[in-house]
């Protein structure tokens, strides 16, 4: 009485032993992971070195590595290089912090609190869709064109996301651990500061991490229109000049910067907030 | 009279109108008793705590709490839940001290007292370590300690137990009536195991469904210091066919037939 399974005319599918690349969600080996991290290291330099030394494009359109770190010693030993990085740096440093000393109690209290959520949520979601970069010449209006209207276009650009982001985070605080707080004698603010703002601390930090890329794309976009220096302002500097090694040099700065902090955001989620971790 | 129930109703209002889930509910708990409520999923036995509680608020009738009436939340009322509640970022010293914290108690009291409850749950050796160190068990022992810190009139707890595996969740019953013997506190415990209610609870409440209303109230008439032998005690045998019956009788059977049905239908087609 009891019904057969259907015979089955294909073997049942097996776990990737043999095959851990294609492991679905599962970890692999360690030496398959550096392995795989340095071909995506290196591939795209040999192809950059092939392409260039093959002669098919211009020196001046495609220069050889050599060539850019000729051009990034240059770039150093006049000076350049580091005055570039610093203006860019202290100008990011500043619109950054400056959304987020705005942005983090704003999307707390927008997670925490449907009333501000509605109250807020509407113009933030039309805001955040304005291209930040269209703001430029308002800013130059508004701000004239010295680090003021640089530094509100990087915050423009990521405060809005650094709001809803938080405030996404906020709205996921385990009910039961704001209860528990509540039976334990606790006041709303005692909540919110002691409750929901710890239990945020690594998601905001992360948040941070993502939203730096973009205040790195804004600050370039702000240096290109008007500045005197700037790793934004060297590249357009380069290209009146049509000095693509140093275009290329001032790039290759640009990623490990970005790459740099990426990783201390990283270490420092890791160093504060072990308890958030697996 | 410690807490007092009386005509207790509470209503939701959904889509399809108004659903009442607790009905007239009238009950008492004394200091230092151990009192259980027993039901079946949908009795609203956890609204009924949440009520007590005061995370939510009755469409009628009254709670009072030491001649108060319940209005709110508040640290007289410690509240022990189903899910793990523990505050990750903080050691277990720190999660038992939480409460006392937020009530202002100088930090040198409070370590002092947070010490004396992690050592009623034997659990002084890991002050230092951190929620996600510990079993399921552990947890619960922990989320005991911290409700119990802030000295409340009654503590609460909503199926404090059920996420444990079986032989756990027997150790924490004779842990959890070892602590009150100790402690003298008043506890009042839901559940819809009605082994553990009968084990546990010198009364029972027993909790009809839909609405939610008490059917009948037991007297457990057994020595206060159990251990799980006294499961083989006639005594208690009576008491656990007892309340069954009276959940068998109010559960309805119908419910559960479509179900039974729809799968011998199924077989008979495949054949």
């Amino acid at each position: 009485m009891t019904p057969t399974p259907p015979a089955s005319s294909s073997p049942l599918p097996t776990l990737d032993r043999d095959r851990p690349f294609w492991r679905l969600a599962e970890d692999i080996p360690l030496a398959l992971t550096w392995k795989l991290m340095a071909i995506s290291t290196f591939t795209p330099l040999l192809l950059w070195w092939l392409l260039s030394a093959s002669n098919w494009i211009s020196d001046k359109f495609l220069p050889s590595p050599i060539d850019v770190v000729q051009a990034l010693i240059t770039l150093w030993d006049r000076g350049l290089l580091l005055q570039d990085t610093q203006a860019s740096i202290v100008r990011v440093t500043l619109g950054f912090l400056l959304a987020a000393i705005v942005a983090t109690p704003i999307g707390i209290l927008m997670g925490a609190f449907a009333s501000i959520r509605a109250l807020l949520e509407p113009a933030i979601g039309i805001l955040r869709y304005m291209p930040a970069p269209a703001f430029v010449p308002l800013l130059i209006i508004y701000l004239g064109i010295d680090e003021a209207p640089k530094i509100a276009l990087i915050f423009i650009g990521t405060v809005f996301f650094n709001t809803l982001m938080i405030m996404d985070a906020g709205k996921f605080v385990p009910k039961a651990l704001i209860e528990t707080a509540y039976t334990l004698g606790g006041s709303r603010w005692q909540i919110l500061s002691q409750v929901i703002w710890p239990y945020i601390i690594p998601n905001v930090l992360d948040i941070f991490r993502v939203n730096m890329a973009a205040s790195w794309n804004l600050v370039v976009v702000a240096e290109l229109i008007a500045a005197s220096e700037g790793l934004g302002k060297r590249i357009e500097l380069a290209r009146k000049f049509l000095n693509t090694d140093e275009i290329f040099a001032c790039l290759i700065v640009l990623g490990l910067i970005g790459f740099v902090i990426d990783l201390s955001f990283r270490i420092l989620i890791r160093k504060t907030c072990a308890w958030s971790l697996e | 009279m410690s807490l007092v129930i009386s005509q207790l109703c509470k209503c939701y209002s959904t889509h399809n109108g108004s659903i009442e889930a607790l009905h007239n509910i009238n009950l008492h708990v004394d200091p230092g008793e151990f009192i259980c409520v027993v039901g079946a999923s949908g009795s609203g036995k956890s609204t009924l705590l949440r009520l007590i509680a005061g995370l939510e608020t009755p469409t009628s009738g009254k709670l009072h709490l030491n001649g108060r009436e319940i209005v709110g939340p508040g640290a007289d009322r410690g509240m022990v839940f189903q899910s793990y509640t523990l505050y990750p970022w903080m050691t277990l010293q720190k999660n038992v001290e939480f409460g006392l914290k937020l009530q202002g108690i100088s930090p040198k009291d409070r370590r002092d007292r947070a010490s004396y409850y992690l050592e009623i749950v034997g659990l002084t050796q890991f002050s230092r370590a951190y929620p996600k160190e510990l079993s399921g068990g552990m947890k619960q022992r922990v989320a005991i300690a911290r409700a119990l810190a802030t000295q409340p009139a009654v503590l609460l707890m909503d199926e404090p137990f059920g996420a444990l595996d079986v032989q756990t969740r027997e150790m924490m019953q004779e842990f959890l009536l070892d602590v009150w013997r100790r402690t003298n506190c008043t506890i009042l415990t839901i559940t819809h195991d009605v082994r553990e209610a009968v084990f546990l609870a010198q009364r029972v409440y027993v909790l009809s469904s839909h609405p939610g209303t008490i059917d009948h109230e037991f007297q457990i008439d057994l020595p206060r210091d159990r251990t799980v032998l006294i499961e083989r005690d006639a005594q208690f045998q009576t008491y656990v066919a007892a309340i069954q019956d009276r959940l068998r009788g109010l559960s309805k059977l119908t419910e559960t037939w479509p179900l039974l049905h729809e799968s011998t239908t199924q077989v008979n087609l495949r054949h």
